[in-house]
């Protein structure tokens, strides 16, 4: 499997062609329902935001709790359709990888195409081997969100295949 | 009159719930093996080998098999000569409480489906009561992710449907929502009833034993059509193709109404957590 850095760069991005596996090394933010409802009515209020969206990656995964002598709990990928609504915009404000499950709206695809970014998919149900993939995890924003809080994420050989590419080749809408 | 005591069902339901947590039944875990083996499709044959190591991993090491712990569903089948002495319903809460926070499970529930407050200890749990004959209770624990909970649905369809078209109703709810629900599924059907007991049916048909069929021959007949159909799909596991989109297919039925024909189709996700004992 090719193996790819984060955050990501340009010519990885434009390289990477649906359908093709690759581990990712580096660090990315996790988000899912509830930390894209705050994020959005922040920028919608122009507030300051808690992370730094541009070139970044966000996660759609909410851990369960850390058991001791660990770095992370169970952690594999959230259904990714529900936070098509917030892709878009979240797209324009510059970040340029989503890593979740299943498939994408057509907005999604054509927000992708637009801003040259990237949808990957990792494994559902495998939140206890994904757990072995990430060397380093820190709380960023939102705990009292519990498992839905923002959290920095370390991936270290992470799998994922690319089901939107950025030429808006779809792996699910061929 | 047989009596129980209700610390005993609280003792037992918190153990059931821990053990489907951390423990794929060896069944599915084999039916995973065996799908790999089979598989011809590169995509299929990662995510099955990711799956099963997974399962190994999470009873190894104890982490939750899925990050979703899910909501807690407990059916309780209780004998009529038997009687359970204690306030059950606390008794199942506090089972819940504990496995989930002495256990590091994720907790999923809130409060209120519009205010959405965490409960923060994964309580309340569902809870299903049957009566049946005789002086045994069995337990029935099950951990419900919402990624394939959110894929279900019931159907009310009309009674004159031929049989092919209750079989493309399955096929196409599949093709739209079975890549999001975490594939190898297992899809329980409930026929018939009215639209609660459908739905109920076709959660129970996920506690059958992997490949028993139904004892009526045209719904045995029903269920492996059903199979052959969504396995043709080429989902398959992750929903990135193949030939393992679901390990089974099982219909449980009940008498309905001369003017309907309820269809509940419940898509039971790859982490299958469920857990029972009779007493």
């Amino acid at each position: 499997m090719r193996k790819i850095e984060l955050p990501l760069k340009e010519d990885d991005i434009l390289s990477l062609k649906v359908g093709e596996w690759v581990e990712l090394s580096g660090p990315c933010y996790s988000a899912r329902d509830s930390a894209h409802k705050r994020i959005f009515e922040a920028l919608e209020k122009g507030e300051r935001l808690p992370i730094n969206l541009k070139g970044s990656t966000i996660y759609y995964m909410g851990p369960t709790p850390t058991p001791p002598g660990r770095v992370i709990g169970s952690c594999g990928p959230t259904t990714s359709k529900r936070m098509d609504p917030f892709t878009p915009r979240f797209l324009s404000f510059g970040v340029k990888g989503f890593i979740g499950k299943g498939k994408r709206g057509k907005e999604v695809r054509e927000a992708i195409e637009k801003f040259k970014g990237i949808y990957f998919v990792t494994i559902g149900g495998a939140g206890a081997y994904l757990s072995e993939k990430i060397k380093d995890m820190k709380l960023v924003a939102y705990e009292d969100l519990g498992p839905e809080a923002i959290y920095y994420l370390e991936l270290y050989r992470f799998p994922v295949m690319v089901a939107i590419d950025s030429y808006g080749e779809d792996f699910f809408n061929k | 009159m047989r009596i129980i005591e209700g610390e005993e069902i609280y003792k037992l339901v918190k153990k059931l719930i821990e053990d489907a947590n951390f423990d794929l039944p060896l069944s599915i875990l084999n039916a995973l093996k065996r799908a790999k083996e089979e598989e011809e499709n590169p995509n299929a044959k990662i995510v099955l080998d990711i799956l099963i190591k997974n399962a190994e991993i999470a009873k190894e090491k104890r982490i939750p098999i899925c990050q979703d712990c899910g909501m807690v569903i407990i059916f309780l089948e209780k004998g009529e000569e038997v009687c359970i002495k204690g306030p059950l319903e606390e008794y199942l809460k506090k089972a819940v409480r504990e496995a989930y926070l002495e256990n590091f499970l994720r907790s999923s529930v809130v409060k209120d489906p519009l205010l959405r407050e965490n409960t923060n200890d994964n309580t309340p749990p569902i809870i299903h009561w049957e009566i049946m004959p005789g002086d045994k209770i069995k337990i029935s624990v099950m951990i419900k992710g919402f990624g394939s909970e959110n894929a279900s649905t019931v159907k009310m369809l009309n009674p004159t449907l031929e049989k092919e078209e209750i079989v493309r109703e399955v096929i196409n709810h599949v093709k739209e929502y079975g890549p999001n629900a975490c594939p190898p599924l297992i899809i329980g059907l409930g026929i018939g009833g009215t639209m609660e007991k459908a739905i109920y049916l076709s959660k129970k048909a996920i506690f059958r034993d992997l490949y028993e069929r139904n004892k009526k021959p045209h719904l045995r007949e029903l269920e492996e059509e059903i199979l052959d159909k969504v396995n043709s799909l080429n989902i398959g596991p992750g929903g990135l193709g193949g030939k393992t989109t679901a390990l089974d297919v099982r219909i449980e039925d009940y008498p309905t109404h001369i003017a309907g024909l309820p269809l509940a189709i419940n898509l039971q996700c790859c982490a299958i957590r469920f857990k029972e004992i009779e007493i």
